[in-house]
């Protein structure tokens, strides 16, 4: 096995993205923004964009989502923007505020004392 | 890019999905140097089999957004892996192990901005591995905590290795057996224990924003 996109040539991530750059600080995807396919893949469809709705018929992180597709995560985080805009993916983006909510921080203790 | 899309196939066939409720995502970094067993304390706790992905950066740092100002550049990629932990039904806990080294700072705000907090994994027989990390985290104003990996070499007590590492002295210390699962889930609460008392101390907070 090799390491995910160790053989993605910039022209082939030009490619896949047509050249765009949407990953920057407008785009909203974090890492762990849980995606949500809206609905099936249909016939035509970029293959990569095919691929995703398939990944996230349940919630997956878009950095899950990346290592699956085996691609770097700006360009999933292109691709997810498209499908975004499409109308194709909902996205729930992790609740981060300057300091972290207490209710949340005993959340994760409960849980992980719970492993 | 057939062939992708079918490993892609394979793979989710293998996948354990989050619940259709899971809504909200959350983040710790375990970093450290290369062989600190960061890799090993993710599996320990995962309920997934560890991922590896990869972010890509040019030589000037900046990231792989503007796709075409990488053509003709050389483009560097900086690999991690993670693993997962389902809270609650709501909230997923994503847990990455991330390369210590210096060029890997160019992705940190981008890849781990709004973390909880992060692990100091440190072999103690490279302890020199970890000052570069602890100096960013600090700076970052990122709670952390340091966890010793057992590897069976000479030991040291607590107050030779925060002396080693310069360690302020609210900053937890702790030993660890990464292989162990109870031993890493301890190191995870001990941090976000840590983080809650952190918050919870005005004082701290306070002198946390005039870093
Ligand atoms: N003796 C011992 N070996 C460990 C421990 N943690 C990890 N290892 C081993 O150290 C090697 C490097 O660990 P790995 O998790 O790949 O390190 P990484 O580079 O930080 O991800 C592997 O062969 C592990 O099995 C530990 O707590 N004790
Ligand atoms: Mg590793």
């Amino acid at each position: 096995m090799s390491r995910p996109g160790r053989d993605d040539s910039p022209d082939r991530l030009y490619t896949l993205t047509g050249g765009r750059s949407r990953s920057g600080p407008g785009n909203p995807f974090d890492l762990v923004t849980l995606v949500v396919a809206e609905g099936a893949p249909v016939p035509g469809m970029q293959s990569e964009h095919a691929a995703i709705l398939r990944l996230t018929e349940r919630p997956t992180a878009v950095v899950e989502i990346a290592a699956e597709l085996k691609l770097p995560v700006s360009i999933t985080r292109i691709l997810l923007s498209d499908l975004l805009a499409a109308g194709r993916v909902s996205a729930r983006h992790p609740r981060q505020a300057a300091v972290p909510d207490p209710d949340i921080l005993e959340q994760v203790l409960v849980g992980l004392r719970n492993l | 890019m057939d062939s992708a899309t079918s490993e892609t196939r394979t793979a989710a066939e293998t996948r354990t999905p989050l619940g259709a409720s899971a809504e909200n995502g959350l983040k710790i970094v375990v970093v450290g140097g290369f062989g600190a067993g960061k890799t090993t304390m993710v599996r320990s706790v995962s309920e997934i089999r560890p991922l590896n992905t990869e972010e890509t950066m040019t030589q000037a740092g900046e990231s792989v957004d503007d796709v075409s100002g990488v053509r003709g550049k050389t483009a560097t990629t900086v690999a991690f892996d993670f693993g997962r932990i389902t809270l609650d039904s709501r909230n997923v806990l994503y847990l990455f192990g991330a390369p210590g080294q210096e060029r890997f700072w160019f992705l940190w705000d981008r890849l781990f901005s709004g973390t909880l907090g992060a692990v100091v994994l440190v072999d103690t027989r490279r302890i020199d591995d970890s000052w570069y990390a602890i100096d960013r985290l600090e700076k970052h104003g990122t709670p952390f905590i340091v966890a010793c990996n057992d590897f069976g070499g000479p030991t040291f007590t607590p107050q030779q290795i925060r002396e080693a590492l310069d360690l302020e002295p609210d900053v937890p210390l702790v030993n660890c057996d990464a292989r162990s699962r109870e031993s890493s889930k301890i190191v995870l609460i001990t941090l976000v224990e840590h983080i809650r008392s952190r918050y919870a101390d005005p004082a701290r907070a306070s002198r946390q924003e005039l870093v």
